[in-house]
């Protein structure tokens, strides 16, 4: 009770938001802008999950998405295997989604458990060694994940509630409902007094120690949590496609999060969002010109970090910031002179 | 998974054995020579250099074309070497120096940015496919037999100029000028340069060694391995691992680690093949929960 109205202009605005994007998704008959939302939901909560790491914690994570790709690989195998759908029948989909939420919650526990004490670069190179051995790991259990061909054959959505998920309207508003919900869970993280003491620990981690905070406990529910939503987006992506990939699991993915969100602004909540959406069309304008897109994401990469150095909604914040300043002296003059 | 009978025919026969060892140890030496450039980096400049792994991929494609070119192995490996080391003094000076000291994100960004940019254009110069250049002519020589197994004279050139520059790059650090110049400035940059020496100078030429040792075991990898643009990542992801059991900073750690890894994979591949990397993680895992430092690293990691 508490919690709604602490939080009710952000409820507020989720409700809004799932409104316009529930309208635009039915109110347009085109499968354009469904398919290209729901790809922005599920990159969307795999930057945003990884900015509670590295923007609210200070921990750079460089293998994040092996969560991802856990979270969609536990949910593709589930549903295709007919011994679980048989068994759970109308209950399948959403026990596939409590199973690759808790599945990866539990990897990330054991990963993070042996990272997250680590200085911040073993942490880094560390996060990507794991994430590089559930790559190779895919790649070579090829009876299981069918190696580098990804899960094939489609994944198998029985009905339940009513919910057809092989329909696209149905699966649309459920990725729409299931992102939502992730950022607002991510939201009221960030903004509790558990977030703040993650920037505590960013800013100072032995000042936050000898607070009698437990430094390494406090990482490891973010780092368990992050994960645990990460893998709600690759759950979106994995029924978008209707199969799981290999690449998802690739260093280039976690890569690609990482920019997303300096991109879009390291601090700001919904920065990795607009992140994701601008790496997106970059990307298609991009590969409408030439087919070495690498190169160009590369060089775009080299340009934002080096040259500008921030992201455009840090711009927009910072230019909010002055606006304001600039208003208060003035009435500040004002006042003295009336 | 572990298939132990045939793990106990190998380690019985001392062909078998021999066999897996000294595949083994030519794994582990090109770990070796990529993972010292990484701890050599770190040491002095305290950045990770996440790119190491193009330029293991720069040095065995220079070394490549060298060889396709002029037919002579010795210089396509010492081309392989300056290039990989020339293309490291450039990335250094234009791209990772204005990020130092700047928080993390930025330099594993650029160097994501680097490793997408190179891979790019190595799939435009040389293409997509996978390349081979087979045993250079020089080294076209019957397999010298050792206690029933065979070991082909050109493992016995990798082994002995992996060890060589090993122990080169060791004195190079503790014994010359350059060296005492290079810690000196580790420790206190600005002192260094007060005494009129050009630190950025000493910087670039330490992080284009480190790049020649991953170009020169590029051009000895070129042989034994199949080219392919995204090679370097393999590798690189590997030689973190030499890093964290060997211990940050520490080239001898290096050098028992990249053994113990090279030997984990070639045994490993006839009694596990599917739990190789498994097993290596294992380890890694095993030495960060027991021993954080690593196995003769001194730096705290905590």
């Amino acid at each position: 009770m508490n919690l709604i109205v602490q939080f009710r202009r952000d409820l507020l605005i989720a409700a809004a938001a799932l409104v316009v994007l529930v309208a635009i998704g039915l109110g347009i008959e085109h499968a354009w802008p469904r398919d290209f939302l729901t790809a922005i939901f599920a990159a969307g909560l795999l930057a945003m999950s990884l900015n509670m790491l590295i923007g609210y914690t200070g921990l750079v994570s460089f293998g994040h998405a092996a969560f991802f790709a856990l979270g969609g690989y536990i949910f593709g195998l589930l549903l295709q295997s007919q011994a679980f759908t048989g068994a759970m029948g109308a209950a399948s989909v959403p026990l596939a989604l409590v199973a690759a939420v808790v599945g990866t919650g539990l990897y990330a526990v054991v990963i993070g458990a042996i990272c997250v004490r680590l200085t911040e670069i073993y942490f880094a190179f560390l996060t990507l060694a794991f994430q590089m051995f559930l790559y190779s790991v895919i790649l070579s259990w090829v009876d299981l994940t069918g190696g580098d061909q990804g899960l094939m054959g489609g994944i198998p959505r029985p009905e339940f509630l009513g919910i057809d998920l092989g329909d696209q309207y149905h699966r649309y508003v459920f990725c729409a409902v299931l992102f939502v919900v992730c950022v607002m869970i991510m939201r009221i993280m960030t903004e509790s007094p558990f977030g703040y003491t993650l920037r505590m620990i960013r800013d100072n981690a032995t000042r936050a120690a000898f607070l009698g905070v437990n430094v390494t406990r406090v990482k490891l529910i973010c780092f368990v949590v992050s994960s645990s939503i990460a893998a709600v987006g690759g759950v979106i992506l994995a029924l978008f496609t209707s199969g799981a990939y290999p690449e998802w699991a690739f260093w280039a993915q976690s890569g690609e999060a990482i920019f997303m969100i300096m991109l879009g602004g390291l601090n700001v909540f919904l920065g990795p969002i607009l992140g994701a959406v601008a790496l997106r069309i970059l990307n298609d304008v991009v590969q409408m010109y030439t087919s070495h897109t690498e190169i160009v994401i590369g060089l775009v990469i080299m340009f934002v970090v080096l040259g500008l150095r921030r992201g455009i909604l840090d711009f927009v914040k910072d230019w909010w910031v002055e606006k304001q300043q600039a208003r208060l002296a003035a009435e500040n003059r004002n006042g003295r002179e009336g | 998974m572990i298939d132990f009978d045939a793990l106990a025919a190998c380690l019985s026969t001392s062909a078998c054995l021999v066999n897996q060892a000294t595949s083994g140890l030519i794994i582990g030496m090109l770990l070796f020579l990529v993972a010292s450039g990484v701890t050599l980096i770190f040491g002095v400049l305290h950045v990770i250099n996440f790119a190491h792994g193009s330029f293991y991929m720069i040095g065995a494609y220079f070394a490549y074309t060298t060889y396709v070119l002029t037919g002579n192995y010795f210089l396509a490996a010492l081309v392989g070497a300056v290039g990989a080391g020339i293309c490291g003094i450039l990335f250094e000076r234009l791209i990772i120096s204005r990020v130092y000291g700047q928080n993390l994100l930025m330099q594993l960004l650029v160097c994501y940015a680097f490793i997408l940019i190179v891979d790019d254009l190595v799939k435009i110069i040389w293409g997509a496919e996978y390349l081979a250049m087979g045993i250079p002519a020089e080294f076209r020589l019957p397999p010298l037999r050792f206690a029933g197994g065979f070991v082909p004279p050109f493992y016995l050139f990798l082994v002995g100029i992996a060890v060589f520059i090993g122990v080169g790059s060791v004195l190079l650090v503790t014994k010359t000028r350059f060296g005492k110049i290079v810690r000196a400035a580790a420790l206190n940059a600005p002192m260094v340069s007060a005494l009129g020496i050009r630190v950025n100078v000493y910087f670039a030429l330490l992080f284009g060694f480190g790049c020649a040792l991953a170009g020169v075991a590029g051009a000895l990898a070129a042989p034994v391995r199949s080219l392919t643009p995204g090679m370097g990542l393999g590798i690189l992801v590997e030689s973190f691992i030499v890093t964290v059991i060997g211990g940050m900073g520490s080239i001898p750690g290096a050098f028992l680690a990249a053994i113990i890894l090279g030997l984990t994979r070639s045994i490993g591949s006839v009694g596990f093949p599917l739990f190789v990397d498994g097993a290596m993680f294992m380890i890694m895992a095993l030495v960060l929960i027991f021993r954080p430092t690593g196995l003769l690293g001194q730096g705290a990691v905590r």
